[in-house]
C-alpha cells in the first residue's frame, strides 16, 4: 500500500493508463491541427476528435455535433451561462440557480448581476438538494435559465434533475446542469432528463486536467450562445482556439471507459464508500452524514465529526489526502459555502472532511484510511473543550460564547 | 498548508492537555472562541501565592489553535500573575512562526490567558469579607 492514500477523487482523478496510452500518438506522431484541412496531419487529428465527440455524446445520450470542446467546467460553465445571457437578453434577464452551486456558477452569475440580470439563489434542503416545486416556485415569464448541479462536489447530493428538466421543458425555460461530478458516476441522458446544456470536466472522469465540453442541445429546442471567445471560429463559431487534441482525444476514451463501466464501478464505489463510513461509525460517536443518503453520488463521503476542527483532524490524518470543508483550508476563514447553505450549522461545517474514493481505492486502503480518521479523531476529542462538555452533558449550543471579533 | 516544525511538535506532542479543578478557589478557567468560528480555546491556571504553579488546556481548533494554547500553558508555568499579563499575541506568532492567516490563534490564546487570570481575579475578590 502506497502512502499517502489518495481519497480526494472530487478534487481531481488520476489518468487512467488506458487514457494516456491513447492520447500519447497525439503528442508526437500525430501532432497535426484539427483545423488544417490541405493535409494528412489535420485529416487524422480531426477524425480523432470526431471520435471523441461521438465517444462522449454516447455517454450522455447526445449527439456528436451537439458537443463543443472546452478547457474544462470553468469554461463551460462560463460558455453557457453567459453565452445564454447574452442571446436570450431580449427575451428575459432572469437567472435561477441554487446557494450549493460550485464558484464557478455563483461567480459567473454575480458577474453577470452587474451586467444587469437578476439571480434567485435557491437555498437547497438540509441535504443539499434542491426540490423542483422550489424551482417551480422561483421561475418568472422573464426567466431565461435554469442552472442547477446534477451532484454536488462537496457533499455529493443529486438533484431532482430529470423533474427539473421536465419542468423547465415544460415552461420553456433554459436548462444548464454542471455535470462535473456527475458524468461517468451515475446515468446521465440530456433526451430522457430533459437537459439543455451540461458541462463535462475530463479530470474528474479518469482523463487528463484542461479538457472538457459542453453539450449545447441543438432541437427541441435549439439552444443559441453567444461565443465568449472570439477567433478562428472553431466550434461551430461557439469557441474558438485550436482545439488540445491529445486532451480531447483523452476526454473521449475517458468517455468510453466511463460508459463501458458504469455500473460495476458505482457498485464497487458504493461498496468502498459504505464500508468506509460503516467502520468509522461503528467506532465513533458523533459523526454526521453531510448530503443525502438516498440521492448522492456512489464515491462521495462527507462526514462531520463533532467537538474536532477539520484543519486540525486532517493533519493528524496526514497519511490520507482528503479535502475539509473547514474554514482553515480556505483562504478566506469562512467555512464551506455549500455546508452552510444546507444549515448544517456552522460548527459542524467546521468539522467536515470529504472522502473521495474511486476506480483505483482499494479495500484495504479504505481500512487503513479508517483505522488513522478513528485513531485521530479520538486523540483530537481527548484534547477538545467542546467533547469535555459534551461528556458533561451540557448542550453547547446552549453556551453563550464570549467570540472575539479577530 | 505547510506547518512549522514547532507548531507541528506542540500538535503531536501537545504539552499540559486537561483540566483543573474549575470550582477550585485558586483555580482560574478562561473559555474563548465560539464552535462557529472553528476556534475554542479553555485554558486554566492554578496560583499559589501569586505564582502559577500549573496550567492546562484544552483546544477545539485547527494545528496553529492547538499549538498556540499548548505553548501559552508551557509559559504560563512558573510566572507570577502579573508576568502572565505581559506575555504578547506577537510573542506566539514569532515563536510558533505563525502566518498571517493563524495570527487569530494567537491572539485567540492571548485572551484565553487574560480570561483565565481574569477568572482567577474575580475568585479572590468574591473571596475577601
Ligand atoms: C461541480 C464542479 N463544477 C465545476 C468545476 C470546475 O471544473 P474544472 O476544473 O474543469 O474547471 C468543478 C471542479 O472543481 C466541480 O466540482
Amino acid at each position: 500500500m502506497k502512502l499517502p492514500i489518495y481519497l480526494d477523487y472530487q478534487a481531481t482523478t488520476p489518468v487512467d493508463p488506458r487514457v494516456l496510452e491513447a492520447m500519447l500518438p497525439y503528442f508526437t506522431s500525430q501532432f497535426g491541427n484539427a483545423a488544417s484541412r490541405s493535409h494528412a496531419f489535420g485529416w487524422e487529428a480531426e477524425s480523432a476528435i470526431e471520435k471523441a465527440r461521438e465517444q462522449i455524446g454516447a455517454l450522455i445520450g447526445a449527439s456528436a455535433k451537439e458537443i463543443v470542446f472546452t478547457s474544462g467546467s470553468t469554461e463551460g460553465i462560463n460558455l453557457a451561462l453567459k453565452g445564454v445571457a447574452e442571446m436570450y437578453a431580449e427575451k428575459g434577464k432572469h437567472i435561477i440557480t441554487s446557494q450549493a452551486e460550485h464558484k464557478a456558477v455563483l461567480d459567473t452569475c454575480k458577474h453577470l448581476e452587474k451586467r444587469g440580470y437578476e439571480v434567485t439563489y435557491l437555498q437547497p434542503d438540509k441535504t443539499g438538494r434542491v426540490s423542483v416545486d422550489a424551482v417551480a416556485a422561483a421561475l418568472r415569464p422573464d426567466t431565461i435559465l435554469v442552472a442547477l448541479m446534477w451532484a454536488n462536489n462537496e457533499v455529493g447530493t443529486l438533484n431532482p434533475v430529470r423533474e427539473i428538466g421536465e419542468l423547465c421543458h415544460a415552461k420553456g425555460v433554459l436548462f444548464f446542469t454542471d455535470g462535473t461530478q456527475a458524468v461517468g458516476k451515475v446515468p446521465v441522458d440530456v433526451e430522457a432528463d430533459h437537459v439543455d446544456l451540461l458541462c463535462v470536466s475530463a479530470h474528474k472522469l479518469y482523463g487528463p486536467k484542461g479538457v472538457g465540453a459542453l453539450y449545447v442541445r441543438r432541437k427541441n429546442p435549439r439552444v443559441r450562445l453567444v461565443a465568449q471567445m472570439d477567433g478562428g471560429g472553431h466550434e461551430r463559431g461557439m469557441r474558438s482556439g485550436t482545439l488540445n487534441v491529445p486532451g480531447i482525444v483523452g476526454l473521449g476514451k475517458a468517455c468510453e471507459l466511463a460508459r463501458a463501466e458504469l455500473v460495476e464501478e458505482s457498485k464497487r464505489t458504493t461498496a468502498l464508500r459504505d464500508r468506509l463510513e460503516r467502520k468509522i461509525t461503528a467506532a465513533l460517536d458523533f459523526v454526521h452524514l453531510n448530503g443525502n443518503r438516498e440521492h448522492r453520488l456512489p464515491n462521495c463521503l462527507n462526514l462531520s465529526f463533532a467537538f474536532v476542527e477539520g484543519e486540525s483532524l486532517i493533519m493528524g490524518i496526514n497519511k490520507l489526502a482528503v479535502s475539509s470543508g473547514s474554514a482553515c483550508t480556505s483562504a478566506s476563514l469562512e467555512p464551506s459555502h455549500v455546508l452552510r447553505s444546507m444549515a448544517v450549522g456552522d460548527d459542524l461545517a467546521h468539522s467536515s472532511i470529504r472522502f473521495g474514493v474511486g476506480r483505483f481505492t482499494t479495500d484495504e486502503e479504505v481500512d487503513f484510511a479508517a483505522e488513522q480518521v478513528i485513531a485521530a479523531v479520538k486523540r483530537l476529542r481527548e484534547l477538545s473543550p467542546l467533547y469535555e462538555m459534551a461528556q458533561e452533558g451540557i448542550d453547547i449550543k446552549t453556551v453563550n460564547w464570549q467570540a472575539s471579533n479577530h | 498548508m505547510a506547518y512549522s516544525n514547532k507548531v507541528l511538535d506542540h500538535y503531536n506532542n501537545p504539552r499540559n492537555v486537561g483540566s483543573l479543578d474549575k470550582g477550585a478557589q485558586n483555580v482560574g478557567t478562561g473559555v474563548v472562541g465560539a464552535p462557529e468560528c472553528g476556534d475554542v480555546m479553555k485554558l486554566q491556571i492554578q496560583v499559589e501565592g501569586d505564582r502559577i504553579v500549573d496550567a492546562k488546556f484544552k483546544t477545539f481548533g485547527c494545528g496553529s489553535a492547538i499549538a498556540s494554547s499548548s505553548l501559552a500553558t508551557e509559559w504560563l508555568k512558573g510566572k507570577t500573575i502579573d508576568e502572565a499579563m505581559q506575555i504578547k499575541n506577537t510573542q506566539i506568532v514569532e515563536e510558533l512562526a505563525l502566518p498571517p492567516v493563524k495570527i487569530h490563534c494567537s491572539v485567540l490564546a492571548e485572551d484565553a490567558i487574560k480570561s483565565a487570570i481574569a477568572d482567577y481575579k474575580k475568585k479572590q475578590g468574591a473571596g475577601q469579607p
